[in-house]
């Protein structure tokens, strides 16, 4: 193992392997990246592969719209297929209050250039030709929104990155970070000690440990939301279909399945990553609801991951104050992956004392103790 | 064997992409199953996994029975979503 980086980032997912890759390509490339298991063990890859632009916060819109520009062109810049493809999001509304809240965010979203319109019932229909529309007010429509594949993309940035010299450590656990005066001086891990001035932590759903080795408290805590996925079917629609009223998404993916995620308001903070049978009846009665067609399709695997969630549903990003060279970019509140690109390019650009494409000041870790939440109202899962 | 030889029958991968996948870096059957998709389909990994877990051997000097298998994730056999949605008990 090395015994000095310029950076050591915590966390293989896609947060941690897309911060090297950005560091990297800015000319810094004296970076490890640490991961207790292997790429895609946590939250990448247990996540429900949607990218939205659908945002109620201004910051949310910015960062990912950003994102979309930057995944577009992704799988030529990294030489390497991460299937990204616009299908879509169709967020319906289940009454008339809802759709006159989707109704301002529309305008706030066509302000920051995304595309999103209210769509009608009829409309919705032909945008997803079996969706039981009964009952249905209407709905929020994003064409360019889309999916991509989370564990791809994942490798995507990582290979890209160590191809540029980034080094990655798998089955290496951070143990402790060693600070002396107010600042970083350098990483232990499971493998030995790393000298360093900068640390990052891409923890996911251990991003409040990771806080605590540095002597932070970090106000975000994990909570376990469960997927499941079909047998792959002929084509049948395009959008990611969500709820903000069940919590329900459920999307047809490119091999044909059809996989579709619900949260628990119940759920307790854990760290718990186990399927229940409950969730797949819960599950099951909620899609059918929606897509009474698919009856008697197959469900051939469930999975659960972790939500790093903090206090606003905004994630946080960037130095800690009292901490110089600790950087952070943990809470995604279960929208990281979809904003990856933009967050870690501005995380890179922060680390390499650059100026940032978007100010994330707001989303600062100091924001809690000022009261400065911005509450993001659009999470689903 | 032939390196055309489809490996995984639900995803469509011959063991050309199986060793890509190990030359790419996977030392695990939970790697290669993220990377390549490689026993994520109907079958759930029934058929493929046995082959891939002793290709893994032969390609990291380990005996077949120290490559650890990949976590199992319910449900057991495939189950209609009607069905599940009916099921009252629990």
């Amino acid at each position: 193992m090395v015994k000095g980086a310029e950076v050591v980032i915590i966390g293989g997912g896609i947060i941690g392997s897309s911060i090297a890759y950005y560091l990297a390509k800015e000319g810094c490339d004296d970076v490890v990246i640490l991961e207790r298991e292997y790429a895609s063990w946590g939250a990448t890859g247990r996540c429900g592969a949607g990218i939205r632009q659908q945002w109620g916060t201004e910051m949310n819109c910015r960062l990912a719209k950003g994102s979309v520009d930057l995944f577009k062109d992704l799988s030529a810049e990294l030489d390497y297929d991460i299937e990204f493809a616009q299908g879509g999001y169709l967020v319906l509304a289940t009454s008339q209050t809802q759709l006159e809240q989707y109704r301002r965010n529309v305008v706030l979203q066509n302000s920051l250039g995304i595309p999103s319109k209210i769509v009608t019932p009829q409309e919705a229909r032909e945008i997803v030709p079996i969706l039981r529309t009964d009952g249905l007010p209407g709905a929020a429509y994003c064409p360019t929104d889309g999916h991509a594949n989370p564990f791809k993309t994942n490798l995507a940035y990582l290979r890209a990155a160590q191809r540029l010299g980034v080094s990655f450590y798998k089955f290496t656990e951070a143990k402790g970070i060693e600070m002396k005066g107010g600042r970083v001086r350098g990483v232990l891990t499971s493998q030995g000690r790393i000298e360093t001035a900068r640390v990052v932590n891409a923890a996911g759903g251990y991003s409040a440990q990771i806080g605590k080795m540095a002597g932070l408290e970090i106000p975000t805590y994990s909570e376990r939301h469960q997927i499941m996925v079909t047998e792959p079917l002929d084509h049948l629609f395009d959008p990611m279909v969500i709820s903000f009223t069940s919590g329900l998404y459920c999307q047809q993916v490119p091999p044909g399945s059809i996989l579709m995620g619900m949260g628990d308001p119940d759920e307790p903070h854990s760290h718990n990553i186990t399927s229940s049978w409950q969730f797949l009846r819960k599950m099951a009665r909620e899609a059918l609801k929606i897509l009474p067609i698919l009856r008697d399709i197959r469900v051939v695997r469930q999975w659960a991951g972790l939500y790093n969630k903090t206090p606003d549903a905004q994630p946080i990003l960037g130095q800690a104050e009292r901490l110089e060279g600790f950087y952070m970019a943990v809470g995604f509140s279960g929208h990281g992956f979809m904003i990856a690109p933009m967050v870690s390019l501005i995380l890179a650009r922060l680390i390499m004392g650059r100026k940032p494409p978007i100010s994330v000041e707001r989303l600062s870790l100091e924001r809690f103790e000022r009261g400065e939440l911005v509450i993001e109202p659009s999470v689903v899962g | 064997m032939d390196e055309d030889t489809i490996i995984c029958r639900c995803e469509d991968l011959t063991l050309k992409d199986i060793r890509e996948a190990i030359e790419q870096g996977c030392t695990t059957l939970e790697e290669i199953k993220r990377a390549t998709r490689c026993g994520m389909g109907p079958c759930q990994g029934r058929t493929c996994l046995p082959l891939v877990s002793s290709e893994l051997a032969r390609a990291t000097g380990k005996k077949v029975d120290e490559i650890l298998p990949c976590t199992v994730r319910p449900p057991l056999m495939p189950l209609k979503l009607g069905t599940i949605a009916g099921a009252t008990n629990g």
